[in-house]
């Protein structure tokens, strides 16, 4: 029944010498791995492809694509037993993991063994034969459990059978498949990072490996189904018992220390008193922040540099490489022709400049309210809010704001918004205006000497000069927006400078420089990492992004 | 008016354990009828008083203060309940509407206040409000929600509401307009049908009702929930299934499997279980049906995938199995093979509840009963067989000790999950040898079994007696295991008075240990079993007499003369001869076997045929003269063939007026069968070294049986024309 399916995905590998048939088979390949092990990072961990020809006994052969594995010993005692192992061991980020083996040919005897083996186990025998191997035969049917006698198990299976070995890297265990029939749990308590493995011991012994090239015959994915669903009940379920009432205090904490990380002012305001909490910042210096962060984000950073600076007194004075910083943005946004020096120069409207969806004025303009991804609700008190989405909007309103101010004035807004997609934005250095770029090319000049200053005096900083160098790369281009550097007008730049100073702020005030929240999401996921590394299966099936939304 | 109510439903109502009021009347308790809350022990909250008057009974405790103080409270809580059906009787329509939203509030989650309003009489009245066509919308509905409250109650509850005739009044308020008022009534209909003690025949005695019902299904979530609750409950007949089916049950629930409540999903899945259950009609018609542009298989399997609730796996494999087994899916279907099937014995891992094990086992048993293909797979599906012998396991040591609560649990479970493992077993095992061996290789298999056949559950002794069936189709079952394990003694047990499902099973495997090979059938001989089987050939049911004359035939395999002799004793030549004109062709093969098998080697033949040869001859003649199959006259002609090779038997045919006729007319017959068997019988009669076998081939040649024999020896049957010719030889010797 099976049978002819699976036939069918084999006999593609037969016919597969061409690059192209080669190049669809690899494309499948990555496909599939990707859709079965999504948590699997192969930059750390790669999965098995394909089998060894580095790791095998000299009495194995390997071919087509070394998917393909035949006996060319004599055969004649379970001394001629050979076997190879794949290239990568299982990943346990894997959470489940599952191969086939088509038996090609039972060739004389069927001594053919399919399963796992550890690094270094002996290739002259069959799996399941030594320490740390294991593998279920065809001749008998038995498993073999680190042991020369095995256990009665299974069917045989011969000439025709595809058999499935499935590594649950949860609980550790093992079961095996047959034409897609699960025959039941075969090993438990196994051990980590182990390789698949096939060994056969009689001339004419054939079998194909099938890795993930073509469907299984065995519905894999309705078992890790399962999992997932019984990994996700179990955190769902996640006994907190006597402690509910603080765990609600503590998550209520960490959402007012976000909101007023991010100077939510208004939120945090109504949150903290509908949860009964205090905050431990003044209304006043949140919202000093959050005048501040909207400046970096809208692209303005003189004003910003100067806000802060009367603010903050002492704080950039003390902190020259954040200074440093802010400078190199303000002269990014120069070039991109949103900061206020040159907009002022580039003699646009003051309507125009703030187009940004972090300027208040906008937010109370009816035309914007309409329009669709930069928009939010009206009035003072959710302005606070946008912030959030901030990521989206920002590179579309700004080169909007960029278009608008340089050519027509009367335009509106909304118009541009859902332009957006379609035309080709014409844009001009600094905003087209000659002295506005006389101004950026001064301002660059300043910016060397400052450089060259704190380098006198504190030595010299790699991360310093990479960011000059990349910020007047710009110059070289005659497009810089479509050059090799170009990302760093993106609005989304904005971003890291902007937290980073927010941090700064912070920490002036003796606050944490990242929220909580940030933190503990940050842990989970590197706990899910350390998890993967350590062999813990279930990582698999618990993704931090599945929390989030 | 109030009163005469309360005095009904004490009536009705009460099931007072006599004990309790033989103790009330022997001590003078004549008051104690106006205490109706005393009189309902079986009420949760009420043992109390029970046990005190118990108490009092035994003289463990004296009848004075702690009684009366029991008595207090009882009349109190009454008082209190009789405040709530007095309200019911006010004039004034608003009050009452007041007083039934009081009620509601008052019986939610309380099943004493339920079972005191019920008693004093809650009920007619509140049927009687619902009714009145004066009544408003808001109070028909408050009082249709407390009746459902009511309903919620203990299966006493129920049974004085129906008693009521609480649902033609339910089902005529189906037909108001309004939706929430038909809501809150189908509520209390599907709790009432949903329970036990509900006669399910309710829901079909209007013709109406159905259609109407069928119709409503459009008009909410909720009215969709519960009446596919309702249907599934209530669909337990083939009638039952016609009915749904002719008013269009598949069209209208169909859309609902996809509906967005998880609820009506479930519930349209059970109705269709219940509606393809053994219905090859629907199961043809379900396999048609589109949801949303997909076939309803594939629906089915995709409600089978591992992360969906495993109520919902297990209802849509049954789904997938009724609809296999009537013919609708084919049983190498992928969808049966790698979905429904190993759906099912995952329902039997232990990490399923004891109730799902037991639905999962029967249902998989009843999927592969006739296919063995299935029946392989199963058997190596995740080690199932093992797996199965897990059933026998409760109540287990550990909960015994560990735990009252899950002991009771395991104990109501044991011989469920018990039965269900047999069935399974001898589903798995009965076509498949290897199968069979593997099953009897099973951890204390055969003593399971053994102790099995004499447990005291009915259904399990059938479960097992079909066990032991199917593996004893293995002769190398009976040669072995089932000998050791002396499977004859507790099936002989099970075989005096048993009802006749267990006979049938029972006598049927009984045939299978009197085969002549296998080493039981001489102690079950000395156990004096013909007398046994001789009056399951006088039984009613077919089936049993089959088995009876099986057995009998079995048994008379190149027996001993005294075997032969007894069973013939036994029997009776009347009674051997009325299953002879046995209805039944099966039966009537069979004794034709047993005749056969009687009349075999010479001595035994001359000595029946002494005995009883008239009366054979006249069978004989009767059935090669009747309307007979082919196999039938075969039969005959090779009990004609053993008669003719006795040595005084031959006479009765020679010295027969009619019979070398006969004899004649079948070699000539257009049946190769039937001309072999007559064939032998005239070699039989003419061969040479008997006495007195030159006079016969004389008269038989004169009867011109050479021509035909000659004639013969050029037919194209191969075995025929042998056979002629050594017939022709015995002439030229």
């Amino acid at each position: 029944m099976s049978g002819p399916s699976s036939g069918c995905g084999f006999l593609m590998s037969v016919v597969v010498h061409g690059d192209l048939a080669l190049n669809e088979q690899e494309k499948e390949l990555n496909q599939r791995l990707k859709r079965l092990y999504p948590a699997v990072n192969e930059q750390e961990t790669p999965l098995p492809r394909s089998w060894s020809p580095k790791d095998k006994f000299s009495y194995i052969g390997l071919s087509q694509n070394n998917l393909r594995v035949h006996y060319k010993g004599h055969g004649k005692t379970p001394k001629d037993a050979a076997s190879v192992r794949a290239t990568h061991p299982i990943p346990a980020a894997c959470g489940v993991y599952y191969f086939e083996v088509k038996i090609i040919s039972k060739g004389r005897d069927g001594y053919m063994g399919i399963g796992l083996s550890a690094q270094g186990v002996n290739m002259n025998r069959l799996p399941g034969w030594d320490k740390h191997s294991y593998g279920y035969h065809g001749d008998d049917g038995h498993s073999f459990c680190s042991s020369g006698t095995g256990q009665p198990y299974g069917p045989t299976f011969t000439t025709g059978d595809v058999i499935g070995c499935c590594v649950n890297l949860i609980n550790n265990t093992c079961f095996y498949t047959k034409n897609g029939h699960s025959l039941g749990i075969a090993f438990t308590d196994l051990p980590p990072n182990l390789y698949p493995t096939v060994g056969l011991q009689t001339p004419g012994e054939v079998v194909d490996a099938n890795f993930g090239q073509h469907p299984f015959v065995f519905d894999i994915e309705d078992y890790m189904r399962e999992w997932r669903t019984k990994i996700q009940a179990q955190i769902d379920r996640f006994p907190i018992g006597e402690r509910e009432g603080e765990w609600q205090a503590m998550i209520q904490k960490m959402v007012a220390s976000y909101l007023v990380h991010h100077s939510y002012c208004a939120t945090a305001e109504a949150f903290a008193k509908s949860t009964d909490q205090a905050v431990h910042e003044e209304l006043a210096s949140i919202k000093n922040r959050q005048k501040i962060q909207k400046l970096v984000l809208s692209g303005r950073m003189g004003e910003a540099i100067e806000t802060t600076q009367q603010l903050y007194p002492s704080l950039l004075e003390r902190n020259q490489d954040l200074l440093f910083m802010l400078k190199v943005r303000q002269f990014i946004e120069m070039v991109n022709g949103t900061d206020s020096e040159v907009r002022c120069l580039g003699g646009r409207s003051p309507k125009s400049q703030d187009c940004y969806p972090g300027s208040p004025r906008l937010f109370n303009s009816p035309v914007h309210k309409a329009s669709s991804s930069q928009t939010y609700q009206t009035g003072t008190a959710e302005v606070e809010m946008e912030l959030d989405h901030f990521s989206n909007g920002v590179s579309e309103s700004s080169s909007n704001g960029f278009l608008n101010g340089s050519s027509t004035h009367g335009i509106d807004l909304e118009e541009c918004d859902g332009d957006m997609g379609e035309i080709i934005i014409w844009r001009q250095l600094c905003g087209g205006s000659q002295a506005a770029i006389e101004r950026m090319i001064q301002f660059g000049r300043e910016l060397q000497s400052m450089s060259e200053h704190l380098r006198r005096e504190r030595g010299k900083n790699s991360a310093n000069k990479k960011m000059l160098k990349d910020a007047f790369s710009l110059l070289a281009y005659s497009d810089p927006w479509s050059s090799p550097v170009g990302y760093q007008l993106d609005s989304i730049q904005r971003e890291p400078v902007c937290s980073t100073l927010n941090s700064a702020i912070l920490e002036t005030h003796n606050l944490p420089k990242q929220p909580p929240l940030a933190l503990s999401v940050g842990q989970a996921a590197q706990c899910l990492s350390l998890m993967a590394r350590t062999g813990s299966g279930s990582c698999a099936f618990a993704s931090v992004d599945d929390y989030l939304h | 008016m109030c009163v005469c109510n309360v005095l009904k439903h004490e009536v009705t109502f009460i099931a007072v354990p006599n004990d309790c009021i033989d103790a009330l009347v022997c001590l003078g308790w004549k008051s104690f009828p106006l205490f109706p809350g005393l009189k309902l022990p079986s009420l949760p909250g009420q043992v109390d008083e029970l046990q005190c008057l118990r108490r009092w009974e035994a003289g463990l405790c004296s009848p004075s203060r702690d009684f009366h103080r029991q008595l207090a409270t009882v009349r109190e809580v009454t008082a209190t309940s009789r405040h709530y059906v007095d309200r019911l009787f006010d004039p004034d329509p608003q009050n009452v509407l007041q007083g039934v939203i009081d009620m509601k509030n008052a019986v939610i989650g309380n099943n004493k206040q339920k079972a005191n309003l019920i008693v004093l009489g809650a009920v007619p009245r509140l049927l009687y409000l619902l009714q009145q066509s004066s009544s408003s919308l808001e109070l028909r509905t408050e009082c249709a929600v407390v009746l459902g409250s009511l309903a919620m109650g203990t299966e006493n509850n129920i049974k004085s509401l129906v008693d009521c005739h609480i649902i033609p009044a339910l089902l005529q308020g189906l037909l108001c307009s309004d939706l929430i008022f038909i809501e809150a009534c189908l509520r209390c209909l599907r709790t009432i049908f949903i329970s036990p003690v509900t006669p399910v025949q309710l829901l079909y005695t209007d013709p109406t009702v159905i259609p109407h019902i069928m119709s409503l299904l459009s008009r909410s979530q909720h009215t969709q929930e519960y009446i596919t609750q309702i249907f599934a409950h209530c669909c337990k007949t083939p009638e039952h299934q016609m009915v749904l089916f002719n008013h269009g049950a598949i069209q209208n629930i169909a859309p609902l499997l996809i509906s967005p409540s998880y609820k009506v999903r479930m519930q349209a899945l059970k109705c269709f279980s219940v509606l393809a259950y053994e219905n090859a009609q629907v199961s043809m018609t379900l396999v048609n049906v589109l949801v949303d542009g997909e076939q309803l298989s594939q629906v089915f399997a995709r409600m089978m995938q591992r992360d969906k609730p495993i109520e919902m796996q297990l209802t849509a494999a049954k789904c997938l199995t009724y609809m296999c087994r009537a013919g609708a899916i084919r049983t190498d279907d992928n969808c049966i093979i790698l979905k429904t099937l190993p759906c099912l014995v995952r329902m039997c891992s232990k990490e399923r509840l004891l109730e799902e094990r037991v639905e999962g086992a029967e249902t998989l048993a009843f999927l592969m009963e006739p296919d063995i293909e299935l029946q392989r797979i199963a058997s190596v599906t995740d080690h199932l067989v093992s797996m199965l012998a897990d059933y026998f396991k409760y109540p287990s040591s550990v909960s015994a000790i560990t735990d009252i609560k899950r002991l009771d649990h395991d104990l109501k479970h044991a011989h469920e999950l018990r039965q269900a493992a047999f069935k399974l077993y001898a589903s798995l095992g009965s076509n498949d040898e290897d199968i069979r061996k593997k099953i009897t290789e099973t951890e204390n298999m055969m003593d399971r079994i053994v102790s099995g056949l004499s447990e005291s559950s009915i259904k399990v002794r059938l479960a097992a007696v079909r066990c032991l069936h199917s593996l004893s189709r293995s002769v190398q079952q009976l040669r072995t295991s089932f000998h050791d394990h002396a499977v004859w003694k507790p099936l002989m047990k099970l075989l005096q008075n048993a009802p006749d499902e267990v006979l049938v099973m029972a006598s049927s495997t009984l045939c299978n240990l009197l085969l002549e090979f296998s080493p039981s059938k001489e102690p079950i001989l000395e156990s004096g079993v013909i007398e046994l089987l001789c009056s399951l050939t006088q039984s009613d049911s077919p089936a049993l007499r089959v088995n009876g004359i099986w057995a009998l035939m079995n048994m008379a395999f190149q027996a001993d003369q005294k075997v032969k002799v007894e069973i013939v004793r036994a029997l009776g030549t009347e009674q051997l001869f009325r299953l002879l004109s046995d209805p039944d062709t099966n039966v009537l093969m069979k004794t034709l076997g047993l005749l056969r098998n009687l009349l075999s080697t010479r001595p035994h033949i001359d000595q029946i045929m002494s005995s009883h040869g008239k009366q054979i001859m006249q069978a004989v003649t009767l059935i090669l003269e009747g309307e007979h199959s082919i196999e039938v006259k075969e039969q005959t002609l090779c009990i004609l063939a053993n008669i003719a090779d006795g040595n005084t038997a031959k006479e009765l045919i020679m010295t027969n007026d009619d019979m070398p006729q006969k004899i004649k007319y079948y070699m000539g017959h257009s049946n190769v069968k039937l001309q072999l068997a007559a064939t032998f019988c005239i070699s039989n009669l003419i061969w040479n070294e008997e006495d007195g076998s030159q006079e016969r081939q004389d008269k038989l040649r004169e009867m011109g049986f050479v021509d035909i024999l000659h004639k013969l020896t050029q037919a194209s049957d191969p075995s025929l024309c042998d056979r002629a010719k050594t017939a022709m030889q015995q002439y030229l010797a």
